[in-house]
């Protein structure tokens, strides 16, 4: 890619894609210096705002602790497992309808009404009926990671260009290979962002899955801080889970740039 | 591969395409479309047959009947004898004696201009090593051999629809259907893929059917010119184009060259 430039002709830094390598970590340290000054002027309490410094200390301990690293593992577990099956019944469901009219026609308002049911609502029905276990935590990650899977991929399945049939059809070719030549890889990309979508819901599925049933994950060990009134210990749990929420998004990410190379995005 | 007979006791090439009262009209949201009225049109086997008239007076039409890729609101379409639809399905068979050029390139954005090439000769089980020479040959062909490793975004119109030629090509069939295939490129370029297009047809015997909205081209190509007329399609006209081959590029300042042209362009004022 071309380096932007200025109307002058000359690369500017404020165009530049190094940017933001700059500007985040500034706005980062100006952010945690407010912070910081906040807490020392207001004399505010460190149960309601602890000092960066304490939720530091509290992160790296919370980084050195065998049990907290088995919390982080059964989050992750939790939230791949049901994007897993989000994936699989998105796409496998989505592929259908999209193509399917009557099928389309059938499940439509099924699909709007449980789309707009706030889904976090049905958490205590899915422990009720799943137990505290692993299981109901999947199956929150899966529930809310679906629609946007489901969705996107209806969208790509129908967003298959009219002269790319056209040449299938001319090259007489089956409907496996329609299938696997033409609608799967026209669709990947909607179907790249509704995992995109799905995973940090995925994700927050898991973690109010947790939050509610069972002693294992991030969720849990929120909760527990919480109760104990450890908020340096909270803070600390919060940056696990925002740096897992990056991790998986990045993940994807990488799978974009590895699945769609050819794609306008994947060089963004 | 279709059997090709040559009857001895007439001496006539055998017909490739044969269309007997082809009538198209689409259904629309207001009042239906009639495209093209009932045609008659046969096409003898390794015949250049080109299509011409305004735009909008049914050519891609006409070329989608023959290619199978619309199903004729009346009328039979006879590919090398085989009637093309039966019971509402399109027979494979006979469509696969036929490559068909777009208007538009249409290549698939995910495979490069290689794969998008070698793409038919994947689907029918060609073996590696053949399909990466042939594509290679034939992107040397079309002009493009150094940019089969390309994205087709990163390849300009005219090159694309190259690319797309060529993946027409690519498995040899017996019929090709072309539709403005040279339109998207300049002058020079065009003057050469017509000699090429020439030379390819010449040395594989192949029957081409193929649109342009070029007068000078449509009379350096073809054996037979089909005029088109709008509201509703129909044929207007034919006109036999007698020159010998192989057609050089001078053939188009001589005198009988011009006197074609100017009927065509006339008749062509006419009903537009
Ligand atoms: N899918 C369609 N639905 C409805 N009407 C159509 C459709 N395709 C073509 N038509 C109509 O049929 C007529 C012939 O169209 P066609 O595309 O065959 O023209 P053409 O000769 O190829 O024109 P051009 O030279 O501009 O490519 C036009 O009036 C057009 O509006
Ligand atoms: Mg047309």
């Amino acid at each position: 890619m071309s380096e932007p430039t200025s109307p002058d002709g000359r690369s500017s830094f404020l165009d530049s894609k190094w940017l933001p390598w700059v500007t985040t970590p500034v706005l980062l340290l100006a952010m945690i210096a407010t912070w910081q000054i906040y807490v020392s002027r207001s004399g505010v309490s460190a149960f309601i705002l602890p000092a960066p410094m304490a939720v530091a200390h509290a992160w790296i301990d919370l980084l050195g602790s065998g049990r907290a690293w088995h919390h982080v593992l059964m989050t992750i577990y939790a939230t791949l497992a049901g994007f897993a099956w989000a994936l699989v019944f998105g796409v496998g469901l989505g592929t259908l309808i999209g193509r399917i009219r009557w099928l389309e026609a059938t499940l439509t308002p099924f699909i709007v009404a449980t789309q707009v049911i706030p889904k976090v609502a049905l958490v205590p029905l899915f422990i009720v009926w799943f137990g505290f276990g692993i299981t109901s935590k999947v199956i929150v990650a899966a529930v809310l990671a679906f629609f946007p899977i489901l969705t996107n991929t209806v969208l790509g399945v129908k967003s298959v260009d009219a002269g790319h049939q056209d040449v299938m059809t001319s090259l007489n070719a089956s409907r496996w290979e329609i299938f696997r030549r033409l609608e799967l890889p026209s669709s990947m990309p909607y179907i790249i962002t509704g995992m995109e979508v799905g995973i940090v819901l995925s994700l927050i599925g898991a973690i109010v899955g947790e939050y509610l049933g069972g002693a294992s994950g991030l969720g849990f060990l929120l909760v527990s801080r919480m109760n104990a009134y450890e908020t340096d210990g909270l803070f600390a749990v919060m940056i696990h889970m925002t740096l897992l929420g990056f991790v998986f998004y990045f993940g994807i990410g990488f799978l974009r740039r590895m699945l769609i190379p050819w794609h306008q995005s994947a060089n963004m | 591969m279709a059997v090709v007979r040559v009857d001895p006791e007439t001496d006539k090439a055998p017909v490739s395409v044969q269309l007997s009262g082809v009538s198209k009209t689409y259904p629309t949201r207001g009042a239906p479309v009639q495209a093209l009225s009932p045609t008659d049109l046969s096409v003898k086997s390794g015949e250049l047959v080109v299509l011409i008239g305004p735009s909008g007076c049914g050519k891609t039409t006409l070329l989608r009947l023959i290619a199978g890729l619309i199903k004729p609101t009346s009328g039979t379409v006879d590919i090398v004898g085989t009637n093309l639809w039966r019971n509402n399905r399109r027979q494979g068979d006979a469509a696969s004696e036929m490559g068909v050029v777009f208007q538009e390139a249409n290549l698939f954005p995910w495979l490069s201009i290689e794969e998008n090439v070698a793409l038919p000769l994947q689907m029918r089980g060609s073996d590696k090593a053949d399909r990466s020479r042939r594509v290679q040959a034939l992107l040397d062909l079309v002009g493009i051999g150094g940019f089969g490793q390309r994205w087709p975004r990163e390849l300009s119109g005219g090159m694309r629809q190259r690319a797309a030629i060529a993946r027409a090509l690519s498995y040899d069939p017996d019929i090709l259907l072309m539709d403005e295939p040279f339109g998207a490129l300049d002058a020079m370029t065009r003057d050469t893929m017509n000699i090429e297009l020439q030379r390819i047809w010449m040395e594989t015997s192949k029957s081409v059917i193929l649109v342009t909205h070029s007068i000078s081209e449509a009379v350096f190509l073809a054996d037979r010119i089909i005029l088109l007329s709008p509201r509703p399609g129909r044929i207007d006209s034919s006109y036999d184009v007698p020159f010998s081959r192989p057609r050089t590029t001078e053939l188009q300042s001589t005198i009988e060259f011009q006197t074609i042209a100017s009927t065509l362009r006339k008749r062509l004022t006419e009903i537009s």
